[in-house]
């Protein structure tokens, strides 16, 4: 059971933190249809993660629920990529609300949704059946999170100089983050040995494609990664994350057993 | 089919999704099954999209619609097989062009041409629900909700929403 919600929370965190941040431009879009698209794509995100929590509260049985694991637990225990916890901002530029950077948003939602196309299309053969169903759910809606933001992509990085300017800069500063992708945890070991997970260095040809092909159309130019590997699904993640919690959890613990 | 059964798809046969208030759960493929279980009647039903904000009101609407009708049965969502738009009925598709949404495409067969493709062959046609020209544009992926697009008739010129298949 253990590898099952270790490996469950970290996908469930994936979508519930990107989803957070992607409600950020709820209101603030630059456009009135991309601030719906962005909402659109936070309740998918969201809504996977849902399913997520419900299964895991499930093999859990006791007193959990989702709620709980979204709402109570703390900064270390949630498993996400530090890529989906970073602020929507290069990074040289303040933190104000206006100075969020929509080509950050999209590179981001384009370097994670080429990986969950793939992945959730793997974890369709999870031997978790209800992994799976989830994964053939969500697989359909990843599509078109991938074909939104890789056409924002293009349309940026072959657009203005200043587009493409700022998108090669997001480019720059998120690339080194998708190590993270490759280098295995525990919990994914584990569940891989379960034959629960999916060995995702198994997919990065197949993203290094996706991510080529589009960075190309884009005439943007693929950065050399090394260094420091962020390790946020282990639990050690940037200041970032705290303060997105912050404001996630804060209702939820100021009024436990709210009901609305 | 046994009464109860019989009953409780009658009872539900009309039954408005939220949203799209012109089509029937069962039109959209939502309404999966009504059977009997060792403890008594089961109706089934499954989630559009994850976020589906409409899937609690639904939940809703159908425990409501068959305790009107006098019926004891238990509601189950089941995720597997994954909701597809292929399900929807024809007339349901045709209710939709009325209300002034473009019904959906059939999804691409194996689905996973979004790999490796850049850009599609071909860009699909939608045909604008007004006035049926093939001469539409999408102006956004994702329209009033996570399930629509939003098009542009170039005829007419009205805005309309386009069921995207899933
Ligand atoms: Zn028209």
């Amino acid at each position: 059971m253990k590898p099952a919600t270790d490996y469950l929370l970290h996908l469930a965190d994936n979508a519930l933190v990107l989803g957070q941040r992607n409600a950020e431009w709820c209101g603030h879009g630059p456009i009135l249809e991309e601030d719906i698209a962005l909402s659109n794509v936070s309740l998918d995100l969201i809504g996977q993660a849902r399913l997520l929590y419900q299964l895991v509260a499930s093999l859990k049985g006791g007193n959990c629920t989702e709620d709980r694991l979204a709402y109570f637990r703390e900064t270390h225990e949630f498993r996400n990529y530090t890529l989906l916890e970073l602020p929507h901002h290069g990074p040289l530029s303040g933190y104000a609300q206006s100075s969020m950077d929509y080509a950050t948003t999209i590179v981001r939602n384009f370097l994670y949704s080429a990986l969950m196309a793939l992945l959730w299309e793997a974890l369709e053969k999870s031997a978790n059946a209800d992994l799976a169903a989830i994964a053939a759910k969500s697989l359909k809606e990843v599509r078109y999170h991938l074909r939104h933001s890789r056409d924002w992509l293009v349309r940026l990085g072959d657009g203005t100089a200043e587009s493409h300017a700022r998108t090669q800069a997001a480019l720059d500063h998120l690339f080194p983050y998708t190590q993270e992708f490759w280098a295995q945890s525990p919990a994914e070991a584990a569940a891989i040995s379960a034959g629960i997970g999916v060995d995702v260095t198994t997919l990065k040809a197949d993203w290094n494609a996706i991510v080529d092909a589009a960075l190309g159309e884009a005439t943007l130019v693929r950065p050399e990664v090394g260094g420091y590997v962020t390790e946020g699904k282990k639990g050690i993640h940037s200041e970032h994350l705290g303060f997105l919690l912050a404001e996630m959890q804060s209702l939820a613990r100021a009024h436990p057993n709210a009901q609305w | 089919m046994n009464a109860s059964v019989a009953a409780a798809w009658a009872a539900l046969e009309t039954l408005a999704d939220p949203e799209i208030p012109v089509v029937s759960l069962r039109d959209l493929g939502i309404l999966r099954d009504v059977r009997e279980a060792a403890d008594g009647l089961e109706v089934v039903i499954t989630p559009t999209y994850s976020g589906c904000p409409a899937m609690g009101q639904i939940e809703d609407d159908v425990r409501a619609t068959l305790a009107n009708a006098g019926i004891a049965a238990r509601v189950v969502t089941q995720l597997a097989p994954a909701w597809t738009t292929d399900w929807m009925t024809e007339e349901g598709k045709e209710k939709l062009r009325a209300y002034g949404i473009a019904p959906p495409h059939r999804t691409p067969a194996g689905s996973n041409v979004v790999r490796f493709i850049a850009k599609p062959a071909q860009v699909e046609t939608v045909p604008c629900p007004h006035c049926g020209s093939a001469h539409t544009v999408e102006s956004s992926h994702f329209g009033s909700t996570a399930c629509k697009a939003l098009y542009k008739c170039l005829d007419c010129q009205e805005p309309f929403d386009y069921f995207k298949p899933y």
